[in-house]
This record gives structure tokens, sequence and C-alpha cells, in this order.
């Protein structure tokens, strides 16, 4: 059947409609290959004003340092500025907030779908009001209080903010995907003998992991590519990758150190490529389960 | 989890209120053999023990909306008495610091919505009549520029369009203009700033609109094919009806998103030239004085513009959980 709608397609809708893809699948690739492979240039090719094949090609990459590749920039970056140090600092974060938002997801979320009361309106309504406020006011409320208890800076304390920002979404998310497994089977583990905690801990743990691992994913986007809370909350030495990033703009404008900069901007995108390469299929029904069901 | 969700907005409107404490000043007389003078010093001591004594500093109520840098009531009065005609006064007006925030910030918002959502609609037609094999990695490769760290993907585009950047010496050799650059002008940066939205937020309308695709009924597709619709009138009566309640789901959805739009002005370094209204805050928190409680009003603010968008659509939600019961 789909067939048939395909073969009746006269010949230039179906150039429009290709190259209209092609066209957009360019756009939406070739920055970040673009990137990627400049960052194993000098500064001078990358950003080259005489001729843009420079960048493909490496010639002044090839007179500055010998070979047409160079990890000078990743050198750099990793390991004269400590990036290495943002990066395990990123990964403490991240895990983290997954877990202990995750752990406090499913219960909560379990909890609400079971309850009687429609908890779920007013969940939905907290989640989308979060939302919708952009981070950094709640940040501005943060600041002051966390300087008096001298809590400002560490990392523990971006945690907690990351997972409260965070927590409403995951709420609502686990919410009416417990909603989707059916009552009547912890009716049934318990009717066998279970407690309330032994049918959750038996029954419904083994069964919840997809919308468990899709739900994880979002909170790991977001704690991942944050950059408001973690500017602003995270001492120097404390700062994660993305406000490091931001830092090397900043300070470092001499000659070279702009390929600093390139190189972990190709090394913050690189766990997300592969992220979305295993996970692509979560990824999308986890983006479309809010828009099917409203 | 409530403190953490309501205290910081309370935080917020207590710290909006409070202004840093003037430092407190001291007639001191010196006398010498010419005689006395009086002088008026800093009293350092007094000022550090007023400070730590009120950290929120004194209270000035509604001062701060009130002031130059957010509602400025005076200054638009004034603008509003002097100018003649809409557009001069609005000229004067999105000079101000606030204004010019949300003016950008509206701006955005209302032209990145419907331009994402339209292109994104194309993009899962597309992608939707290619084979299956071709399917993955085009999702795949259309996914990245909305999964990509919003300040990472600001800044490969924002290289790329630097007057020494592929794009950027592209566009100048179309536009025959050697020193064009992007950055240099207001509207430019505006445009920059407005591709860059687009770019980064049609996935999430393709997706959602792809998803959408595989639902549509097919037999009401047949059976339009056997009355003699035309391509375009499938489309136009049977796909484009079916995909309405997700288009409503996701402007909401985009709206919210553009409208905090922050992480693209701070990789473009574009403050000069557009601010939004989270920059705005941003500005006021970072630098070398914190202007926390400049920053707090400006938080209430952006909090009451959100409201304010959501209003009708919370009303709605409401009334459909209450049908629902």
């Amino acid at each position: 059947m789909s067939t048939a709608i395909q073969d009746n397609k006269p010949l230039y809708l179906k150039i429009l409609i290709n190259g209209f893809l092609i066209t957009w699948l360019l756009m939406a690739a070739f920055p970040f290959l673009w990137t990627a492979w400049g960052s194993f240039k000098v500064e001078a090719d990358f950003f080259s004003k005489a001729d843009w094949t420079n960048a493909l090609t490496g010639v002044r990459t090839v007179v500055e340092t010998g070979a047409a590749f160079t990890g000078d920039g990743y050198y750099g970056a990793w390991v004269k500025e400590e990036f290495w140090r943002a990066a395990l600092n990123t990964l403490i974060v991240v895990v983290a907030t997954v877990c202990i938002s995750l752990t406090f997801g499913t219960l909560g979320g379990y909890a609400l779908a079971r309850s009687a009361y429609r908890y779920a309106f007013w969940v939905l309504l907290v989640a989308l009001i979060f939302r919708a406020m952009p981070p950094i006011t709640l940040v501005s409320g943060y600041l002051l209080p966390f300087f008096e208890l001298n809590m400002w800076g560490k990392l523990p304390t971006a945690i907690i903010v990351l997972v409260a920002i965070n927590q409403p979404f995951t709420l609502w998310m686990l919410t009416s995907f417990f909603k989707n497994i059916p009552q009547e089977l912890d009716e049934s583990a318990m009717v066998d003998g279970c407690t309330r905690f032994q049918a959750f801990r038996r029954v419904i743990i083994p069964v919840m992991w997809p919308g468990v691992i899709t739900t994880g994913l979002f909170s790991f986007l977001l704690a991942y590519n944050d950059f408001a809370v973690t500017a602003m909350l995270l001492s120097e030495e404390n700062k994660t990758m993305v406000p490091k990033l931001a830092g090397f703009l900043g300070t470092t404008q001499t000659k070279g150190n702009v390929m600093f900069a390139v190189s972990s901007v190709v090394s913050i995108t690189a766990p997300l490529f592969i992220l979305v390469m295993f996970f692509q299929r979560q990824i999308v029904s986890g983006l479309t389960a809010g828009a099917v069901k409203g | 989890m409530l403190v953490f969700i309501a205290a910081p907005i309370v935080s917020v409107v207590i710290q909006s209120v409070y202004a840093p404490h003037e430092q407190v000043i001291k007639q001191v007389e010196s006398c010498s053999i010419f005689g006395c003078t009086q002088s008026t010093v800093v009293d350092q001591d007094a000022t550090r023990e007023l400070r730590e004594a009120q950290p929120l500093g004194r209270f000035v109520g509604g001062n701060i909306y009130t002031d130059r840098n957010h509602l400025a009531t005076s200054e638009i009065k004034t603008a509003w008495q002097e100018s003649e005609g809409f557009g001069e006064f609005f000229k004067k007006a999105t000079n101000l610091p606030f204004y010019g925030a949300l003016s950008f910030t509206l701006t955005y918002t209302a032209v990145v919505t419907p331009m994402a959502i339209i292109l994104g609609f194309f993009i899962a037609l597309g992608v939707n009549n290619l084979p299956k094999l071709l399917r993955g990695p085009s999702i795949f490769f259309s996914l990245l520029p909305m999964i990509v760290t919003p300040l990472v993907g600001a800044l490969i585009l924002f290289w790329m369009i630097d007057s020494r950047g592929v794009l950027g010496i592209g566009l100048s050799n179309l536009l025959d203009q050697p020193d064009l650059s992007l950055k240099a002008s207001t509207p430019m940066m505006w445009i920059t700033l407005i591709v860059y939205g687009i770019w980064s937020s049609c996935p999430f309308a393709f997706v959602v609109y792809y998803a959408g695709l595989q639902t549509v009924p097919q037999d009401s597709i047949e059976s339009a094919k056997l009355d003699g619709a035309s391509r375009w009138q499938q489309t136009w009566h049977i796909v484009i009806p079916h995909l309405v309640p997700l288009t409503t789901f996701m402007a909401l959805i985009k709206i919210m998103d553009n409208f905090r739009v922050f992480e693209p002005i701070v990789s473009f370094n574009a403050q000069a030239h557009a601010q939004s209204l989270s920059s705005f805050i941003y500005n006021d928190l970072g630098g070398e004085t914190q202007l926390l409680s400049s920053a707090a009003a400006t938080s209430v603010l952006t909090i009451l513009g959100v409201i304010i968008l959501l209003s009708p659509v919370l009303v709605r939600t409401y009334r459909d959980y209450g049908n629902k019961r």
C-alpha cells in the first residue's frame, strides 16, 4: 500500500523533497563534522582568511607542526588548562544528579501513580512552570542563601540544585509511565502475600526499566548541558566542562588558544554523539511520549 | 523537594525589594594649629558591620522595579510625553535595558517558534518518504542540533560565521562584501541568533511530527485517493488536521524554551547587540559587583512574564482535567 503511494510520485516532487532533505541533513551534520575535523589543525588553518580549503588540507598545520593532523589543541586543553578536572567534575555531577533524581522519581512516581487523588495534574503543572522558567531566575534566588550558608562553589550544591530543577519533570514522566503498568500487577502480588514495598521491589522494578532509562537519559542531558546553574554556583576549580569552556573564551584569546576551546567543544560533543547513537530509540520515544499523551 | 522549588522563588522576591547598603558616612573633625576643618569619610568598620548584620541590604520596596534598569517608569513616561508617534516611543523604550531585553526575547520567540515548526514539518514529511534503510541515519543526524549542549552548538556556528570561518568567508564572497562581519551590526546579530534558534529547535518539531505521521490513518488516505484527491489535497485535508493537536503541544513547549533563550547569546558574545531576559540576569549576577537585587528584580519580572504567557494554557489544562473527572 505504501509502495503504491511512492510509485505515484511525480519526478519534480521527488527531486524537491530529496533536495530539501539533503540540504537539511547537510545543515544539521556539517557544522559538527567541520569542527571535529578542524580541531586537529592549527588556528591559522581553522580560521583561514586566505583560502577556506586550508582547513581541509591543513597547509599551515604542516608548516607549523610537520604533519597534517596535530593534537596540540587537545594537549593544551586537557593537560595545560586542566580540562580533565572539569571532565571529572562533570562526571561526578551528572552521575549523582541522574541517580538521585531517578531514585526519588521512581519512588515518588510510583506513589503518585497509585494514589487516587489527582496529584498528577499538580505535578504536571509544576513541571510545566518549571520547564518554562529560565533556570537562571532560580539561580539568582539560590545565590545569596548559599553564600550565607557557606555552601557556594561546592559540587554537592550544584547537584542538589540540578536535582531540584529536574525533579518535577522526572516525576511527571515516571508517573505517566507507572500509570501504564496495570494496577492488577501489584494487586495480584499483594494478594499473594507481598507487602506494598515487596510488590514494588519484586514486581514493578523488573518491568520499569524502559521508562527509567528514558527518564534517566533526559536527566542526563539536562545535567550535562546545563550552563546557567553550574556557571553561577561552582567555584573555579570545581567547574564542570561547559562553564570551563565558556571560561576559555573569556580569558584565552591569545594565538593558538582558540584551538583549546575548539578541541574542548569536540570533547564535550563526543559523548553526546555516542549517546544519541545508542539511545536514539529511547530519546525519540521520550520526546514523543509527552506529545502523544498530551 | 518543595523546599527547593518554593524557596528560591521566595528568596528572589525578598531580594528584589532590598538594595545594597550605602556606605556609612561619618563626620570627622580634624584639628590643627590653623583651626578645625570638618570632613566626611567612609566609616569602613561601621559599613562592614552593617553589611554583616543585614546581608540582604536595606529595604527599598518597589524602587528597584521602577528604576532605570528595570521598568523605568519615569523614563517611559517622559518618552511617551515627548515622542511623536508610536515608532519614536518604541525606539526610545527599547533603548532602556529591560525593554531591550524584553523586545529581543519576544521577537526571538515569535519568529523562531513558527519557523521551527514549519521546517520541522517538512523535514518529517521528507524523512517519512525515505526508504526504511535511510531513515535511521537521517533521524540520527537530524537530532544532533537539538541534543548537543546549547552553548556548544552555538559556539560551533559562531566559529563558522566568524569573518575568518568557512561560512563567513562564503557569505562575504556571495554578497561581494569583503569586510562583511555578522558580529558588528545589531540586525545581523539578531538574524544570526534567530537562524541559530531555528537550527537548534526544529529537530524537536521534526521528531514529534515524524511520530505523528506514523499514526496517520492509512484508510482515510486510501479513500481520499479513491475519491480522486491530489497529493496536496491529501496532505492538506487529512495529514495536517491529524497533526493539529500535536502542534499546539509543540508550540507550547517551544514558546517556553525560546522564551528562556540564553546560551547562544553568551556563545555569540552578543550582549552588546542583543540581550534576552536570561542573559540580562546573568550579566547582573556575574561580573565584579554582583547585583543580586537587580538580578532578583528581573527574575521576578521574568517569572511574571512566563506566567502571563502560560496562563491560557494552564487554564485550559485545568479545565481538561476537570472534565475528565
